[in-house]
């Protein structure tokens, strides 16, 4: 598939005489292929959102390549800008004005046509509000029209950072399968989201950045299959007999962990050699049941973020992909 | 040019565009009705009250000589040293009738050659000061709330879009101050008629006027230009506004006063005003009233400096190309967080 955005090596670094240098991109990598729904995940402070702007031009890059719809930007931002449709961070909006006037402006500079202005108002279901000043809208009603104004331009790629902010159940789910239509509809789109579940949910493919740098990427399924530890959870007929089905496996090179009432495996390849090696000791398996990795556990295990018992941790305690523990504080603080 | 229209409906959009500019006409038309109200037409009732209001003030006159002159004589003859009055006491007597002129006597008179010049100087200053605060809040505002972000996820090209805005809006000043100007000539014209007269206006004073309007356009358009520049460098309306109250308070009062007490020769040629106000009247001479130059009658002339448009025009000019230039070069190099 041909990549509608491809970004290599990418570097970012703020200098400052009291905070010293950061590097808020550190040869960052992603690659999104069209008509994909892709998700673009990371902890606080780890480059999502200068990543993003940086791409739409917002912000100069220090080094590395990125092109959008094969057309290297930002160079060639005033050429493609057109098919791109982008919200980054909160959405933000001159308070006094409505949102269909906010909306007629951005098509009217875009030189859109104005009837797009009503489709997309109803497509994120401000029709009835439209006529009211954007200071009195909630922050999701600020958020759909955020959406509104990113799909104003019918784009070929579509970039919503943190789209489901402040949306109700209701409206994460419209949301999820707008993603969804759009993509089927041949646009792509990349989701920066902190709501992994959904992300596991409407995403075809995936890159975790963190500390400025990839640190996974690839389809959904092959991320969260390269991050399965074989898990396995067995339970016996008999609970008394756990622990010989302990020591027979142990024997059998199996990193066993014994509970009260089941067994947990690791590193098992083949769940069925567990069934096999148990019966030869005639100890009768109730349940063998693979343990499901989700997206939430390996973000927390590659960006080493799991709250920890006790202890508090830093917008900029993340980890690194190589081991070493970064030099200089990474991002730029909340939302970078 | 989508984005040019798109940026002049924006202007018209905003609500605060439309208050600034309410609060300036209004300003204008108090003025228009003040001047309206204190001046009256001069025809013979006038002038048959002034004479009348002249005899009165003769008559004063007479009787306070009079009296003086009683009081005189009577401190002569009671022997007492009083040295304001004469050595002869005949000598008080009132002016003649002739001496008091009746024109002091006429009411207040709208001369239209004589004033209109003067009164587009507060036509500009309005228009300059509406032209700032308009077009600081303008870009200030759109960067303060993401609008300008947003604006460059649809146009990238950063001068383009910058400029842009700024076309629009001296393009909206103009249709502000072009239709103002021709109402303020209109209601003042109107003003003269009833309420005055419009004599001796020859082709030389209306091209005078049209100059000085036009200089008075230019002044608004410079004013809401360094507004605008300042409000984008600073990426807040509150930049430009904070900035003109510094100038005002601490470059201008501050500075004043500490040239007056350094006793600084010409202290005004340091301060602003002195060269807004050149500009709109070809020249500001200054004086300096500690020096004396004697002339062949003996008189003593204080030292003077003259401060011409030209020197306004240069100031105005490096003031637009060093904000403007420092607002353009920041657009373009810094980043968008």
């Amino acid at each position: 598939m041909p990549a509608v955005l491809e970004i290599e090596g990418l570097r970012k670094t703020y200098r400052s005489r009291r905070r010293g240098t950061r590097n808020a991109l550190d040869g960052f990598d992603m690659r999104v292929e069209a008509g994909q729904v892709h998700g673009f995940l990371g902890p606080n402070g780890s480059g999502k959102t200068t990543t993003l702007r940086t791409l739409l031009g917002l912000i100069g890059p220090d080094g590395g390549r990125m092109t959008i719809l094969g057309h290297p930007v930002p160079e060639a931002l005033p050429q493609v800008a057109g098919q791109v449709g982008a919200i980054v961070e909160s959405p933000q909006f001159f308070p006094h004005f409505t949102a269909r006037d906010t909306l007629s402006l951005l098509a009217s500079a875009g030189e859109v046509p104005a009837q797009r202005v009503d489709e997309v108002l109803e497509l994120v279901g401000l029709r009835d509000r439209a006529g009211e000043r954007v200071k009195t809208y909630s922050l999701g009603m600020k958020q759909r029209l955020a959406v509104a104004s990113a799909l104003l331009k019918n784009p070929r790629l579509l970039i919503l950072d943190e789209p489901a902010n402040g949306l109700d159940p209701g409206g994460i789910r419209e949301m999820r399968t707008l993603m969804r239509n759009l993509a089927e509809s041949g646009m792509t789109v990349v989701l920066s989201s902190h709501i992994l579940g959904e992300i596991q949910l409407i995403c075809d493919s995936v890159t975790i950045i963190s500390l400025g740098r990839r640190v996974a990427f690839g389809p959904v399924d092959e991320v969260l299959a390269q991050h399965s530890s074989g898990a396995v959870r067995v339970r016996l007929e008999a609970v008394t007999d756990l622990p010989a089905a302990a020591a027979a496996l142990t024997r059998a090179g199996v990193r066993v962990t014994p509970n009260h009432d089941h067994l947990m495996l690791a590193g098992v390849d083949k769940p069925a050699t567990v069934t096999r090696l148990l019966a030869e000791q005639g100890l009768y398996v109730s349940e063998l049941a693979p343990v499901a990795v989700d997206l939430e556990s390996v973000f927390l295990e590659l960006t080493a973020t799991a709250p920890v018992p006790g202890q508090h941790r830093q917008v900029d305690q993340s980890v690194r992909i190589d081991g070493a523990e970064p030099s200089a504080p990474a991002g730029g603080g909340w939302g970078a | 040019m989508s984005l040019f229209r798109t940026e002049l409906r924006r202007l018209a959009k905003r609500r605060f565009a439309r208050w600034m500019t309410a609060a300036g006409l209004l300003v204008l038309v108090l003025v228009a009705a003040g001047l309206f109200i204190s001046n009256q037409k001069i025809g013979p009732e006038q002038w048959a009250e002034a004479e009348r209001a002249a005899d009165r003030q003769h008559q004063e006159q007479v009787q306070w000589a009079e009296q003086e002159r009683v009081n005189c004589e009577r401190a002569k003859a009671a022997g007492d040293a009083v040295d304001y009055y004469p050595s002869d006491c005949a000598e008080i007597s009132a002016p003649p009738r002739e001496v008091i002129e009746a024109q002091w006597f006429l009411p207040s008179t709208f001369n239209f050659r004589e004033s209109f010049g003067d009164l587009l100087i507060p036509l500009a200053g309005i228009l300059a000061m509406v032209g700032f605060v308009v077009g600081a809040s303008f870009v200030g505002a759109e960067w303060n709330t993401g609008g300008m972000m947003n604006l460059l996820l649809w146009r990238p090209k950063r001068l383009t879009v910058l400029l842009t805005k700024l076309g629009a809006l001296l393009t909206g000043l103009l249709a502000l101050a072009l239709p103002a100007s021709v109402a303020w000539f209109g209601s003042l014209w109107l003003v003269a008629t009833w309420r005055g007269t419009t004599e001796k206006m020859t082709s030389g004073v209306w091209q005078s006027f049209l100059l000085t309007g036009l200089r008075g356009i230019v002044l608004a358009m410079v004013a809401t230009t360094v507004g605008f520049a300042l409000a984008s460098l600073g990426r807040h309306t509150a930049m430009a506004l904070g900035g003109a109250i510094a100038v005002m308070v601490v470059g201008q009062v501050g500075l004043g006063i500490l040239l007056g007490v350094a006793g600084v020769r010409f202290a005004e040629a340091w301060l602003l005003p002195t060269y807004a106000y050149a500009w709109m009247t070809k020249t500001v001479t200054l004086q300096d009233w500690r020096s004396c130059h004697a002339t062949y009658s003996g008189e003593c002339k204080p030292a003077t400096l003259d401060i011409t448009w030209q020197q306004s025009s240069l100031l105005f000019t490096v003031a637009v190309v060093v904000f403007l230039g420092a607002a353009m070069w920041a657009m373009r190099r810094r980043d968008i967080t």
